[in-house]
């Protein structure tokens, strides 16, 4: 076991947990503005990656893929907000998270319908295949492109949220959504638009992940859970914590896999439970909202 | 003003019957379920449906416990239900133990995995909660997965078949169907005293007083974190009981039963019948099972209808099909 050996592992970590920020940057975005957990955020990062597949299908090129899959996708959430979520909001927290969970499930079954119920391979896209050379070993290049696409969506959000007037409406609106609405802001405007968003950007990740994992109806179980195991780890809502939890996550399963391969899958969610006996309300949480 | 009183006063007749009614209902719930379920496989139209009942129905009831009446949202039941279906295989089939000590050693797995998973997932609050159980849940079903020796892996746990049930001085034929149902039902039959017994108890009384208030409960002097885990644990409990009487009738324990899918049924089921209330798990196996074996006939996709169902249930009748009853009852 070479130290060339394990610093390749820690960069496969590294490119695991921007994957894994990707997954679970949706699920946050929509918690810390609209206070809800969207059960249906795995199903809709599975949808994602088959709008993908169908946007390539017909256009034959990843690109194009890349750009109108999540476009569609987001649109179809801001739907899905106006007509099944908006009606929930003032009743129990409960609700809107079994609301989504249903929705994932008719999903998953409608996605079976269209597409068929076996996986579909999804092909690297010419221009990314191959390695590259590190100095420390050779790395695919898709893996290297996921990495910047993340790295471009968390500075586009950073700036989005830190720099423009939309953005300071969007912070003030999660602080106190009551205040907004007396100064005249039209905050269900703002929640359709930031629900919208995180269901963009979720199946961004779907297309993304596609030509890494197979594509299949059932992809987004596991999603949902890994999106929980950041979001938990890192504190929900906080987008420094997905990040920083996304890359502990992947930097720890990429190391299990190399020293305990058997522990590989099971590593994250033990890691959540030591977090939350330590720090219950994850590294960068706030005090649970409701209750 | 007088009118209004005299009308307050002197209810409609309509109203005093629905009331007692209602009343005499709850009374006599434990009796008057056993009745329903003593004539459930001749109503159903086979008695694979009724079997299948009696075991969903029964992790309904214990989810309700936690759910309906102390207000916690799991969405990671699916492991105790498995645990105790996997542990009654283990025991049988591995180390050829007495189906009674079984059930037993299935019972105590999955109160033990409950108590594990409870001290975790009660250190969270609100939302958190439904999100942790859920990410717990996947790591006992990957565990599972990976301990392929003891559990068959993804082909599920085969060769435990139990055929006769000894008892001492005589013993049950265990593949005569209806012999299997009542040999079953009277199992639930005594697990649906429990739980009744369990909510007239003053513990009871606390789960709903956290449910509707927990910050009031815990100001009353109630020990809030305590009481939560009991509740966590004898929901885990019943499940694994129902986990157990369903690996001793299939005969086999699928991967399924501990994954997310199962977990989300166990919700589904709840939610339709009507959470928080006695006879709406059950109600709401029978119904989800009955809309399965239905549709299953004109569609393989009767899951996407059964969602549809669903949605349509979060968003106008969120009190579940007994809910709905009881509340109309009363408002008449």
């Amino acid at each position: 076991m070479t130290v060339q050996l394990i610093a390749m592992q820690l960069f496969s970590g590294l490119a695991l947990g921007a994957v894994l920020i990707m997954v679970a940057l949706g699920l946050s975005i929509i918690f810390g503005m609209l206070g809800i957990v969207n059960f249906a955020h795995g199903a809709l990062f599975m949808v994602g990656a088959y709008a993908g597949l169908y946007v390539a299908g017909l256009t034959g090129s990843f690109w194009w893929a890349l750009l109108i899959a999540p476009v569609m996708i987001g649109l179809f959430g801001m739907l899905i907000e106006r007509f099944l979520i908006r009606p929930l909001y003032g009743r129990s927290p409960d609700d809107p998270l079994l609301l989504t969970f249903g929705l994932g499930y008719v999903l998953v079954e409608a996605v079976r319908i269209f597409f068929g119920t076996d996986g579909i391979p999804f092909s690297t896209p010419a221009a990314l295949r191959g390695v590259v050379n590190l100095g420390i070993g050779f790395f695919p290049l898709y893996r290297l492109f996921v990495i910047g696409v993340v790295v471009a969506v968390l500075l586009l959000l950073w700036i989005g949220l830190e720099k423009t007037k939309f953005g300071l409406i969007v912070r003030a609106g999660s602080a106190d959504p009551l205040i907004m609405r007396v100064l005249g802001v039209d905050i269900s405007r703002l929640w359709l638009i930031v629900f919208g968003i995180g269901v963009g950007i979720t199946a961004l990740g779907g297309v993304l992940a596609a030509p890494m994992r197979n594509v299949s109806p059932e992809m987004g179980t596991l999603v949902l859970a890994e999106a929980f195991v950041v979001t938990v780890i890192g504190g929900m809502g906080s987008l420094p914590g997905a990040v920083i939890a996304g890359l502990i996550v992947g930097v720890s399963v990429s190391m299990t896999s190399l020293f305990a391969p058997e522990m590989a899958t099971i590593v994250m969610f033990a890691l959540m439970a030591l977090i939350l006996l330590v720090r219950p309300n994850g590294l960068y949480g706030r005090a649970a909202p409701g209750l | 003003m007088s009118v209004i009183k005299n009308a307050e006063l002197v209810p409609a007749p309509a109203r005093r019957s629905f009331a007692t009614l209602f009343s005499n209902v709850s009374r006599w719930r434990v009796p008057l379920s056993i009745l329903a379920l003593c004539i459930l496989p001749w109503v159903l139209p086979s008695q694979a449906l009724a079997v299948n009942v009696l075991i969903y129905g029964l992790v309904a009831v214990g989810y309700n416990l936690l759910f309906g009446y102390t207000g916690l949202l799991s969405f990671g039941h699916a492991a105790f239900f498995g645990a105790g279906a996997y542990a009654t295989g283990i025991a049988i089939g591995a180390f050829g133990i007495h189906w009674f000590i079984a059930m037993l050693i299935g019972v105590l797995v999955s109160g033990l995995l409950a108590t594990v998973m409870g001290v975790l997932a009660i250190r969270t609050r609100g939302i958190y909660f439904s999100m942790v159980t859920l990410a717990l849940a996947q790591l006992v079903y990957y565990a599972a997965l990976q301990a392929s020796s003891w559990t068959g892996g993804e082909n599920g746990l085969r060769g435990f078949t139990v055929s006769t049930l000894h008892l001492p001085g005589f013993s049950v034929n265990f593949l005569d169907p209806l012999v299997k149902y009542y040999a079953i039902m009277i199992v639930v039959a005594a697990a649906l005293w429990f739980v009744s017994r369990v909510l007239n108890s003053p513990f009871g009384a606390v789960i709903e007083a956290i449910r509707e208030n927990e910050t009031r409960a815990r100001a009353c002097g109630y020990d809030v974190e305590r009481t939560k885990l009991l509740s966590f644990i004898l929901s885990g409990i019943l499940c694994g009981l129902a986990g157990t009487l369903s690996a001793m009738h299939i005969s086999i324990v699928p991967l399924d039963s501990l994954h997310y899918h199962t977990s989300g049924l166990i919700v589904m089921m709840t939610l339709l019948g009507g959470a928080g209330s006695f006879f709406g798990p059950f109600i709401g196996a029978l119904a989800f099972l009955s809309m399965e074996d239905i549709f299953s006939l004109w569609t393989s996709n009767w899951q996407l209808i059964v969602g549809v169902i669903f949605i349509l249930f979060v968003l106008y009748l969120p009190k579940g099909i007994w809910g709905t009853l009881i509340s109309w009852g009363k408002s008449r």
